[in-house]
């Protein structure tokens, strides 16, 4: 996978953008807006509109909505990285163990993962939560114990179609270990997938840390963008006139997930070129260049089968 | 001379059916007698369903006879123990497989394989050492400059290029015997030379045995010292391969014969036998597996198995009609 | 020699063989019109790849008369197959038609709205691709397939599209009752016999085959050979059959066409192209094949790799391999010449040209046993 394909994709180029900015809103967010000025109560009239002091107003407790949300980025993007990555390292050693060992070891990681698969993982995280408690790192866990076994099915099923390519066959006579095919010799292979699995995992993170924050089941003290909708919704915010600091955590956890989904479906492009777009313009060239000949015909999206 | 390789009564059998509690088994090789030599390429001639890709993975220890034995330099392969004897007989007896787009690892370059299977099978090598015998393989099968070669992805590679590396992987162990499974089947055939010659050249040079297993018997002709021919299971003529292929006994040997494609003889006509399909062995009753579609069985067929009979010097056939068991005074 | 051995069975005409072919097949009779069936004019192929236009097919002409069988030969990557999707416009995107016209029946299909493309499709013009037992769907019977190829061109009854789907099956030895199988019911050679049969709804003027043996076993190779030849002479239908195994089609071929790196390099009468080639590249095809009878003698194949397309050698393509090569190859680019001994054979080496011809020795070493 080269990096320039990479930029040249319309969508990656977008999503990568996005998600640029977020971190860097994450990283270095005493650039952009202050910790006290999103912290302090009373700081500042509560429910102020617009205004250049205040460039999405302030909560009806006085704290600036923007320096809230920049300074909520951190914990938003920490949070949906290290699940998204703990998840999908969980989904690829059991999806990929599974599907390579095979007979006895497969039939019962596929019953672990099925069984986790169909738990309902809502009430699941609200119970774990209410008793393990709202720290960050248990919602991480939390996110992780109900978030790895859809990747795991995904992988397994790769991995079998992978399981009697050729070149796997020739590292077993070759005498390799098996711990070392699946290690070096499969997973290689599957490098976009697992990728993507991350992108979706991440995704979901987003969303579900959100969610459980907003029902009161997160980090109340934080300036997390789920945090932010729970106390906009618990001071009745539509009502008091604050549309504000309902929109804007909404909208950038919206942004953020858009910009992992767009990434995803580029690095699935990018690993797949059947589906490539042909974009119109490229079309317009063709036709163009050919200015003898009429080339007629719908444009479709082929797969090119050679 | 003691044969390099012998297998003896060797059988492999598969469960097969839908159902939960079946016992049907598929006879995918049945009582093959196979002997291989030092210094010479023996051919394993079939179609697909004779069971010659299943007695290459059963000499390659992929899977493990149902009965019979495998003997490889006057030891039973059954008898091998342990993780070092297990990798000595790997890099003695080593495998080709037969499709270049999949045989090797997309990620890694060519050389990939190579120097991992040196890393394993031959620990007494410095890395420098290494590195050359990395070239000398890959300059033996014909590819040159092997450093330019060695730095190349798979998808850099053609087709004959790819299946040249296979063969290089393989050399690098010094190995005894190659089981080659259809190594030029996927190859056009403009391209299939190349690689034959290159395998008789490490016949010649190298002094290495080579399992040839293909359907096509010309390529066949052309590299091979001895020739076998399997259909269901069974091996139903063996022996030198001019011998064999000048003189066919078996009606199977003769009808694949006829099916060459060879542009400088005169068409010979299809009969219903080239129509029909090999069979797919489960659970089968004693008689031969040709039956079906021979043009001469008699009753006899029907009966009794037909075992393979001594029709010239080395030559035997397996067939009641071409080639009787002698009668008894 | 009294008693006919067991081999002899296989060699003459059995009583159980349902074949009418005499022993050594004649060439198709006199063309009902002399206007050609197919006529491909100059046709260029172009893919747009990120590193620039790539010419896969470079002016390519081709004639097809009606009933005829051509053969098109070449190793993998020369454009042979990029020639027949399009022939058949089933080129699509990175792939272009850049120049060039594909007259069938007089119509140019390369500028053909896409519904009188489509009244054409499986009407007149069918296609078999490599592997089409592949292209089977797995979870519909061969019936519904068939069903559905009927369906897209014509509104037939139910009772005739059963019957039709029947008559076609019998015709390529398949026993009707198969229409309500799956297709993972049948064998290979079975399933790409049930693609021929697809083909041969509507009955169509040409059938474009690509490589439809190459997954088959030599006999059942043999077999579907020997019966699309059958076939034809039956129904009298025109085949283009691109393969790269040129001894496959050198008993059942009219004429022959010789593709390398995008170009035309020999077309002929298939029986002059195989006893006198007069172009290097078919005689190293010719003479990279083990014969089976005959005395055993070490071949060479042809050394190298076919050229980059994107970036093709100077002067004659095939130079770089070329055995008999000689400096003035190497700058100057020959055309497709007309032999003065055969006029209907053409060749694309300098040693045909008409007024400058080079000096090489094309003897052929191929011997009839």
């Amino acid at each position: 996978m080269k990096f320039a394909s990479l930029v040249q994709n319309r969508k990656a180029l977008i999503g990568l953008s996005l998600f640029g900015f977020i971190c860097l809103l994450a990283a270095f967010p005493g650039l952009f807006a202050s910790q006290a000025d999103a912290d302090t109560i009373g700081a500042f009239s509560p429910n102020l509109g617009v205004s250049t002091a205040h460039l999405l107003g302030t909560t009806s407790y006085g704290q600036d909505i923007f320096s809230q949300l920049v300074f909520g980025a951190r914990q938003v993007l920490v949070i949906a990285l290290v699940a998204g990555a703990f998840a999908t390292v969980l989904s690829v050693l059991i999806g990929i163990t599974a599907a390579y060992m095979g007979g006895i070891v497969d039939e019962i990681l596929s019953l672990f993962t099925n069984v986790v698969l169909i738990l309902p993982t809502f009430p699941l995280m609200i119970i774990l939560a209410r008793y393990a408690g709202t720290s960050n790192w248990v919602m991480i866990i939390v996110l992780v114990v109900t978030g790895w076994s859809y990747g795991a099915n995904q992988m397994r099923a790769q991995a079998l179609s992978l399981r009697n390519r050729d070149f796997l066959e020739a590292a077993r006579v070759r005498g390799e270990r098996r711990s070392y095919i699946i290690l070096f010799e499969m997973m290689p292979t599957m490098t976009s997938l697992i990728v993507a699995n991350f992108l979706g995992s991440a995704l979901y993170s987003v969303l579900a840390a959100s969610g459980l924050q907003f029902i009161g089941l997160g980090d109340k003290t934080s300036d997390s963008w789920g945090t932010m909708l729970y106390w906009a919704d618990s001071q009745e915010a539509l009502q008091a006139g604050n549309a504000l600091w309902i929109i804007a955590p909404g909208l950038a956890i919206a942004v953020l997930s858009a910009a992992f989904a767009l990434m995803n479906y580029a690095f699935d492009e990018i690993g797949n070129p059947a589906l490539r777009p042909v974009r119109r313009k490229d079309l317009r060239k063709a036709r163009e260049a050919d200015a003898d000949v009429a080339v007629r015909g719908v444009e479709h999206v082929h797969a090119d089968a050679r | 001379m003691t044969p390099l390789l012998e297998t003896r009564d060797l059988s492999r059998h598969f469960k097969v059916g839908g159902k939960l509690f079946s016992h049907q088994m598929l006879h995918a090789v049945d009582d093959v007698n196979l002997t291989i030599n030092e210094r010479e390429i023996v051919a394993l001639v079939g179609e697909s369903g004779s069971g010659k890709s299943t007695m290459a993975r059963l000499l390659a220890q992929v899977y493990k006879p149902t009965t019979g034995q495998i003997t490889f330099q006057g030891k039973d392969l059954a008898q091998l123990r342990g993780r070092k004897a297990q990798l000595k007989y790997r890099s003695d007896v080593p495998m080709v497989f037969q499709d270049p787009f999949a045989s090797l690892n997309p990620v890694y370059k060519v050389s990939h394989g190579i120097k991992r299977g040196l890393k394993l099978h031959r620990p007494e090598l410095s890395a420098s050492e290494r590195h050359e015998e990395l070239l000398r393989v890959v300059s033996a099968v014909g590819l040159n400059p092997p450093e330019e070669i060695i730095e190349r992805y798979p998808y850099e590679l053609s087709g004959g290029q790819r299946q040249r590396i296979g063969f290089a992987q393989a050399l690098a162990y010094r190995p005894k015997l190659i089981l080659a499974d259809e190594p030029v089947s996927m190859l056009d055939v403009s391209i299939r030379i190349g690689l034959l010659n290159v395998m008789a050249k490490m016949r010649d040079e190298e002094g290495v045995s080579i399992l040839y297993i293909t359907h096509d018997i010309a390529s066949a002709r052309y590299v091979s010292d001895r020739v076998m021919v399997m259909y269901g299971g069974h091996v139903v003529e063996a022996g030198p391969t001019e011998s064999v292929l000048a003189d066919p006994q078996h009606p199977y040997t003769q009808l694949l014969l006829s099916a060459v494609p060879d542009p400088r003889a005169p068409l010979e006509i299809t009969t219903e036998a080239a129509k029909a399909e090999p069979p797919a062995v489960i659970d089968p009753q004693p008689g031969c597996r040709f039956r079906a579609r021979c043009p001469i069985a008699i009753d006899r067929c029907a009966h009794v198995t037909p075992l393979l009979q001594i029709v010239e010097p080395e030559h035997t056939a397996a067939c009641h009609v071409a080639a009787p068991a002698p009668v008894a005074v | 020699m009294s008693t006919p051995t067991p081999g002899d069975v296989f060699r003459e005409e059995s009583s159980m063989s349902t074949s009418t072919l005499p022993e050594s097949l004649p060439e198709s009779s006199e063309p009902r019109s002399s206007e050609p069936l197919l006529d491909v004019r100059d046709l260029r192929i172009v893919y747009d790849s990120p590193r620039g236009p790539v010419e896969a097919c470079s002016g390519v002409n081709l004639t097809v008369r009606p009933g005829e069988f051509v053969g098109i030969v070449g190793e993998s990557g020369c454009g042979k197959s990029t020639l027949l999707f399009g022939i058949a416009q089933l080129h699509s995107a990175p792939a272009r038609i850049a120049g060039g016209e594909v007259l069938f029946r007089g119509k140019d299909l390369v500028s053909l709205p896409i519904k009188e493309l489509n009244d054409l499709r499986w009407r007149n013009l069918a296609v078999v691709m490599q592997s089409a037992m592949n292209a089977l769907n797995p979870v519909r019977t061969i019936g519904d397939q068939f069903k559905d190829a009927i369906l897209a061109h014509e509104k037939w009854s139910q009772e005739r599209i059963r019957e039709r789907s029947a008559e076609v099956l019998r015709l390529v030895s398949i026993d009707p009752v198969h229409l309500d199988s799956y297709p993972h019911q049948l064998s290979g050679g079975m399933r790409q016999r049930a693609m021929i049969a697809m083909a041969l709804l509507f009955t169509p003027d040409l059938i474009v085959m690509d490589e439809p043996t190459s997954a088959l076993d030599v006999v059942a190779q043999r077999s579907l050979m020997v019966q699309i030849k059958e076939l034809q002479q039956e129904l009298g239908f025109a085949v283009v059959f691109v393969t790269h195994d040129m001894s496959l089609v050198s008993h059942f071929s009219d004429r022959l066409l010789v593709m390398y790196a995008g170009q035309v390099v020999e077309f002929g009468p298939t029986r002059e192209v195989f006893d006198t080639p007069s172009h290097p590249y078919s005689k190293s095809l010719l003479d990279a094949f083990p014969s089976i009878r005959g005395p055993k003698v070490p071949l060479l194949g042809i050394p190298g790799d076919p050229p980059n397309l994107a970036n093709p050698p100077e002067g004659c393509r095939f130079n770089p391999r070329c055995p008999v090569v000689k400096e003035r190859c190497r700058s100057e680019a020959p055309e497709l010449y007309t032999l003065a001994a055969s006029p209907d054979v053409e060749s694309r080496c300098l040693a045909h040209h008409p007024t400058n011809a080079l000096d090489v020795e094309l003897v052929s070493e191929v011997q009839s046993s």
